[in-house]
């Protein structure tokens, strides 16, 4: 069995699933059944000046029968007395002393505000420290959560207080909402930041009613910008995520992964891609803590499969594979090929390439069922044909080297090579 | 042994006759499947479709929630795609061709799903056509069977009045008349028949009947074309001695009267012997049973690769505890009385190839006995053959003879069973469809 213990800025977990700072983790109860369930740690939900939430709070992003492929929510940070929470803290870090317990935090704009919070936490004997700068409803609009992460000077002082402050690990949570999350990063860790997390929330609208004609979520006929989660954000935090392990300045503290983490292979995507450990939400508040058993189960399993004894063993392994457009091989090319004893003739490739690709595939008919091929001189390999089809290993794309050696862009234009090759 | 009537109580009865392929109990249901529909291009399900219904058009509206036009796709290319959804054998046709098959998985359930939105439109009593501005023609149907239906509402959305001339008291044809009750019910047929003329244009004449109350020179005279729908109605003879006994009846009447009568009304034996395996056997078959017969016996001349029915079909017959004996043909009924007592019958083999291509029986000689009450023969229908003589219609062993829907007769057109010798509902349809385009054609080439 692999060792799948993880140590995140000497914050030591069983494993690297921490629940992320929001609702499953607002108070004791649902900290404790997560514990119980197994997860590794807790980011405890945002804690500073006592807020107001409404109902509802959230809507979602159905697709193709299946519910919550995005997820949305326009709830504050947490609307219960800091005492009690600040109780539950010390009560759960006492029956679980073995697990991560981070304690978010956006107290007021000003320095006093943020010390005393930080001593206050501290006092519970917490292991770290996660400054929300990201949420992107409802606290923007009093200048707080992503209005403070969308400006680099705003965000770098802020965590210039925490820095005299705090005696123990501090994580800054990053907001996706701007072009890059390089700008604060970059400033955050200049400030001294000991680690990133990202990304929080994306602002969304995930619908409109349309009997109603009101967006979701609903609150008495009127709706809010909320803050967009799941599945379908993973792969925006995993491009932002990979632009933090690339960068010179930011790749020199540890990264926490958050953004649509719902099974054990996103988590490895996540870490293949920089993060030290990964933060889910989403997934469990669909399905219940319970999903935690399967993703220590897969990971093992998989670090086993490949070889990988810890975490650190392939931690950021896959950053250094995306690179450049310029650097990509033009030599490259590959063709589809359809196995036609696994074909089952629901014309789905055919039709995708022919109203919006290269025309590359031939169709003969039958009765009922037509026969399928590709025609080799026009696939582009651009792997539609492949995405469309809903057989497993049916479509597969052959290597066809134009030439042999690699050559880019740059080398191409050089040499003046042609252009109007297909 | 005896013939008797009412042998169930009425919870027995409507517990017997419940409907076979209930519908998705909610939305939710539907969904699930209709999600599942790979939404196939030129898909095999519709090209398997006597009358190529979009199936994964219509699916994908399904999950859009766009039912009205779901519906609108299905009646479209089958006005009758409600009774449809309930009596084709789609294990044969659509359902049968699903790519999932391909996959070892369960087909998409397009029956049910084509239910569930065609359902729906007949419900809310949607009018998802408007007819054309009139044209002053006026074409005569004879026959409200789906032939007839079918080509009275292409018709009538071309803006051509039409008048449809039919025998029985209620529209619908076999579809009322002569498919189990546990498919499909007197009051859905009598609804769809409804939902198909709510479009306006075509009127149906109740107990008219070709040859007796109207004749063809009148409706040539009186119509700018005549379309002829008249089905096939005679059961085919078994010719053996006995064969008109007492306990001897044919399989259209009983299944006829089981539809028009209500079920505690129908005398059924305790014994019954069932000839022939089509699906019109199997409903004569099946329903004996389920009106309280305690046995029923199933006898075919050939083998089950030869059947008619399909497995399904079959599977209902023997889930009902149908005894069923193969290679076994009818050669004598013995009575007493002038009633049936026994059923002689002689074991077959398989001998050569007929024109069917299907390896023709031969008679061996042995011969074995069955005590029966009761013999329903549903060995095919015949055509009426004397009908379409006697009106100078061009015809073989009494099935039309038709060019692009279009008799021998200029003007005079036809499709459906009187056509094909007897097919599924949904090939009457298409036959339907395929007489309303011609008759378009003729009445503009008449214009110019």
């Amino acid at each position: 069995m692999a060792d799948i213990r993880s140590n995140f800025l000497g914050i030591k977990s069983p494993n690297p699933f921490w629940l992320a700072s929001a609702p499953p983790t607002d108070k004791k109860i649902n900290v404790l059944r997560a514990f119980e369930a197994g997860w590794g740690g807790v980011v405890w939900k945002t804690l500073g000046s006592q807020v107001k939430n409404v109902s509802s709070r959230y809507s979602a992003v159905n697709y193709g029968g299946h519910k919550i492929m995005g997820f949305n929510n326009i709830e504050l940070i947490s609307d219960r007395p800091l005492d009690i929470n600040l109780k539950e803290i010390i009560e759960c870090i006492k029956l679980f002393p073995d697990r991560a317990m981070i304690v978010s935090l956006m107290a007021d704009n000003d320095k006093k505000s943020w010390h005393e919070l930080i001593k206050k936490v501290e006092d519970t004997g917490a292991h770290g420290l996660e400054l929300n700068f990201g949420c992107p409803h409802g606290m923007t609009e009093r200048g707080m959560g992503a209005a403070v992460g969308q400006d680099p000077e705003i965000a770098k002082m802020v965590v210039e207080w925490v820095m005299e402050k705090a005696t123990i690990p501090v994580i800054t949570k990053l907001t996706p909402n701007v072009h890059s999350v390089v700008p604060t990063g970059k400033a955050v860790v200049e400030a001294g930041t000991n680690a990133l997390s990202l990304i929080n929330t994306i602002q969304s609208v995930t619908g409109v009613d349309l009997d109603t004609l009101v967006p979701n979520p609903y609150v008495a006929g009127k709706s809010v910008y909320g803050g967009y989660c799941g599945p379908a954000v993973k792969p925006i935090a995993l491009k932002f995520l990979t632009t933090i392990a690339q960068n010179e300045t930011t790749k020199k503290v540890p990264v926490s992964g958050i953004g649509g983490v719902s099974t054990w292979k996103d988590a490895v995507e996540f870490m293949l891609l920089g993060a030290s450990n990964v933060q889910v939400c989403t997934a469990a508040m669909k399905h219940g803590f319970r999903i935690v058993e399967d993703m220590i189960e897969g990971l093992n399993n998989w670090m086993d499969e490949k070889g990988f004894n810890t975490l650190e063993d392939f931690i950021g392994k896959s950053v250094e594979n995306i690179v450049h457009w310029e650097d990509l091989d033009i030599n490259y090319h590959h063709i589809a090929k359809i196995n036609q004893d696994k074909c089952i003739h629901c014309g789905l490739c055919y039709i995708a390439c022919e109203d919006t690709s290269h025309q590359a595939i031939d169709l003969a008919q039958g009765k009922p069922y037509n026969t399928y091929s590709i025609k080799d001189e026009e696939c582009v390999g651009c792997n539609l044909c492949q995405l469309v089809c809903p057989v497993d290993s049916c479509i597969t794309m052959e290597e066809h080297r134009i030439a042999p050696e690699y050559i880019n862009w740059i080398e191409y234009q050089k040499r003046g090579l042609p252009l109007n090759d297909h | 042994m005896s013939i008797t009537n009412n042998r169930l109580s009425k919870e027995q009865y409507e517990k017997n006759f419940a409907d076979i392929h209930p519908p998705f109990e909610n939305k939710d249901a539907a969904l699930v499947e209709a999600n599942r529909c790979l939404f196939c291009y030129d898909a095999p399900c519709m090209k398997s479709c006597p009358t190529s219904i979009d199936v994964p058009k219509f699916i994908k509206q399904i999950t859009t929630e766009n039912i009205k036009g779901s519906a609108h796709t299905i009646f479209s290319s089958n006005i009758m795609g409600a009774g449809c959804s309930k009596v084709c054998p789609v294990e044969k046709l659509c359902e049968g061709a699903c790519v999932y098959n391909l996959m070892h998985e369960e087909p998409i359930p397009i029956a049910k799903l084509q239910r569930y939105s065609t359902e729906l439109a007949m419900e809310k009593k949607w009018q998802l056509f408007t007819r054309k501005q009139n044209t002053g023609k006026k074409v005569a149907i004879v026959g409200a069977g789906p032939a007839g239906l079918s080509c009275a509402h292409v018709l009538s959305r071309e803006g051509i009045d039409v008048t449809i001339y039919e025998k029985e008291k209620q529209g619908g044809g076999l579809m009322t008349y002569g498919i189990a009750a546990y498919k499909v019910t007197p009051q859905f047929c009598k609804d769809e028949v409804d939902y198909i003329l709510s479009i306006g244009g075509i009127e149906i004449k109740y107990e008219q009947e070709l040859g007796k109350n109207i004749t063809l020179e009148e409706l040539q005279k009186n119509y700018d074309a005549v379309y002829l729908a008249i089905g096939v109605g005679l059961a085919r003879q078994l010719e053996i001695s006995g064969e008109n006994m007492e306990g001897m009846v044919d399989a259209i009447s009983f299944i006829y009267d089981i539809r028009n009568n209500g079920f505690s009304k129908v005398p059924v034996g305790d014994k019954v012997a069932v000839i022939g395996m089509g699906m019109t056997a199997i409903d004569a078959a099946t329903q004996a049973k389920r009106l309280g017969a305690s046995e029923v016996t199933m006898l075919y001349r050939r083998t089950q690769d030869e059947m008619p029915c399909t497995q399904v079909e079959l599977d209902i017959a023997m889930l009902d505890g149908c005894k069923i004996i193969w290679l076994a043909a009818p050669k004598e009924v013995i009575g007493e009385n002038g009633k049936v007592t026994h059923l002689v019958a002689e074991k077959m083999k398989l001998g050569e190839s007929d024109a069917s291509g299907r390896r023709s029986p031969v008679a061996t000689g042995e011969t074995f006995t069955i005590a029966v009450d009761m013999v329903i023969k549903a060995a095919g229908q015949t055509p009426y053959q004397s009908l379409v003589t006697t009106n100078n219609l061009e015809n073989q062993n009494g099935k039309l003879k038709v060019n692009h829907s279009l008799t021998n007769i200029k003007g005079v057109f036809a499709g459906g069973d009187c056509v094909n010798g007897g097919r599924e509902v949904v090939d009457a349809v298409q036959a339907g469809k395929d007489g309303a385009k011609a008759i378009l054609d003729f009445m503009l080439n008449v214009e110019c």
